[in-house]
């Protein structure tokens, strides 16, 4: 589904002293089936933003477009358990949702809400499984007997089995060893690759966005500061300096070698040893020509 | 989740309400809500109002902001009206339906014990507003000390209170992100018929348990690990002064106090 946001600024508590304005401004247009990457630091109005993909909060003004769903102040979806259906949502820590008594009741919780019949959650909970990496004899065993990292997995499953157009990922590896990070983050990108599903990555993570993004938007202070391909994002360090972003540090490794050697190899996410082939290669090329 | 309760809030603020000590605070409020049952004569019922509408001006918070913050409560103000109309039988007839007759008695009544209510409430929610829930606790402390002497817990008690308000933020944010959480995955809390809603909220109160009992261990895991013991021989991080404007702020007080028992009317 095609995403589109035209002018939206939220205000959180408006006319009370508390009143504050998380986003300000904001439009931008995600074509469906793109991996977009949210940036931006605490209180830039990323958690703010997700909460309108699914219309949990709707635009104090401006207008926002999942779909065929409209939001702004006055309109809002008539079935929003629809829109819901079809945007998933996981939120940070995504662990503390769980509360079924069997990891299998956790999982087929939103599919049944959302009207999904028994055999159809069977065979979803069964396709679902091997992709989080949950072995299906722990079905019958309660969530709360798991580790951080498989209760983590077993709550994204739950989001997965809705089967949802747009998938939402609020910094979804926040607190998970590196090794756990690098297989959710690999492991939602694979979905997105086979499923062509719409993802939206929240994160202040650079390097997960570079490796991951076709497209990404920086947030500040409520405000869009920039928007674009990452290539584009990336080669301006003073920019995202002035946010307090840093340039990942691939893409600053190859500018430093770049400018020592006079050679330039395009970053266009080929993996570590990749480059480092690439740069073997180049200092074979050198020693020949000497 | 409602916003518009504001009882129990607190308005960050330099007013001079707000810099009153909170034990002069707690003292005033705790003789305003006696001396408000006192009150039975138009002129003193009009100090008290000058009183409560006086301190709200003072505290520089918006008054349509507590009004509106008040508005659960005009529903009890109401209802408590529209009892003492219909069930206060003193004065004359005023309105005589056929199986209701309302008297000039239950008018009277219902407007003085309404206005009564109200003018509790809003001065019993200026000192939330005003006062910080640590200073609140503290002044109880400090005020209840003299119970020591009987071997009353009041260190332990007010420890028991700071920590329970100290969570109710973290709680309220808590079951805010786990309800929207659950909502992502079609949990409708506003629509539907009454056992479906009741249904709803167990997944919201399994998840808010779970982690309020987590969040208890982890406090007292820290607690111990700094070998906290509670009473004897603790200093205070803030400590209680009584100045100036606090003795200012009695004087008035016992003026107003004085005001009302003259102007009340005797009979």
């Amino acid at each position: 589904m095609d995403i589109s946001f035209k002018n939206v600024s939220y205000t959180y508590q408006p006319n009370s002293p508390f009143a504050h304005q998380a986003l300000d401004d904001v439009s931008f247009s995600i074509p469906s089936g793109t991996y977009v990457a949210v940036i931006g630091h605490t209180g830039s109005g990323k958690s703010t933003l997700i909460q309108h993909l699914n219309g949990l909060l709707r635009p104090t003004t401006g207008t926002v477009t999942i779909g065929d769903f409209v939001m702004s102040r006055t309109d809002k979806p008539k079935d929003m358990k629809a829109l819901r259906s079809r945007v998933g949502v996981v939120f940070q820590y995504p662990e503390h949702q769980l509360f079924e008594e069997t990891i299998a009741k956790d999982i087929a919780f939103g599919p049944k809400n959302f009207g999904v019949s028994d055999d159809v959650i069977k065979q979803r909970i069964d396709d679902i499984l091997p992709t989080v990496g949950i072995h299906h004899d722990m079905l019958e065993r309660s969530p709360f007997e798991l580790s951080g990292g498989q209760m983590r997995r077993v709550a994204i499953a739950g989001v997965l089995a809705i089967k949802p157009e747009v998938l939402v990922l609020d910094e979804p590896t926040a607190g998970l060893d590196p090794r756990g990070q690098r297989d959710v983050m690999d492991m939602f990108y694979s979905l997105h690759k086979k499923e062509k599903m719409t993802t939206v990555l929240v994160t202040h993570n650079m390097e997960d966005a570079v490796k991951y993004a076709d497209h990404i938007i920086i947030l500040n202070q409520g405000k869009k500061y920039l928007e674009g391909k990452p290539e584009t994002i990336f080669s301006d360090e003073d920019t995202l300096q002035q946010v307090q972003l840093d340039v990942p540090e691939v893409i600053q490794f190859l500018w430093k070698y770049e400018q020592k050697f006079g050679h330039s190899i395009p970053y266009n996410r080929q993996s570590i040893t990749d480059i480092a082939q690439a740069i073997k290669e180049h200092i074979k090329e050198v020693g020949n020509d000497e | 989740m409602s916003n518009s309760l504001i009882i129990g809030q607190y308005v960050p603020g330099q007013s001079i309400v707000h810099r009153l000590d909170p034990r002069t605070k707690i003292i005033m409020i705790f003789f305003f809500v006696f001396i408000v049952f006192f009150a039975n004569s138009v002129p003193s019922y009009s100090i008290l109002a000058f009183f409560a509408f006086g301190s709200i001006v003072l505290s520089r918070i918006p008054f349509r902001f507590i009004l509106k913050g008040l508005t659960p409560i005009w529903f009890l103000i109401g209802f408590t009206f529209l009892l003492h109309i219909i069930i206060t039988r003193e004065g004359a007839v005023l309105v005589d339906l056929v199986v209701l007759k309302i008297y000039s008695g239950g008018l009277i009544q219902g407007f003085a014990i309404s206005l009564r209510f109200f003018l509790l409430i809003l001065v019993t929610s200026l000192l939330t507003l005003t006062t910080t829930p640590i200073e609140i606790t503290d002044a109880i402390e400090t005020l209840l000390n003299p119970l020591k002497k009987v071997k009353f817990p009041v260190h332990e008690l007010a420890l028991m209170m700071s920590i329970s308000l100290r969570f109710i933020p973290t709680l309220m944010q808590e079951m805010d992100k786990i309800s929207k959480a659950q909502a992502s995955r079609g949990v409708d809390f506003r629509t539907g018929p009454i056992k479906e809603r009741a249904k709803a909220i167990v997944p919201l109160l399994v998840p808010l348990f779970v982690s309020a009992f987590k969040r208890a261990e982890d406090l007292a895991m820290a607690m111990e690990a700094r070998g906290y013991q509670g009473g004897e021989g603790r200093t205070k991080l803030r400590i209680l002064r009584i100045s100036g404007r606090d003795w200012v702020a009695l004087f008035l007080f016992a003026v107003v106090l004085a005001g009302l028992f003259a102007t009340r009317h005797y009979s």
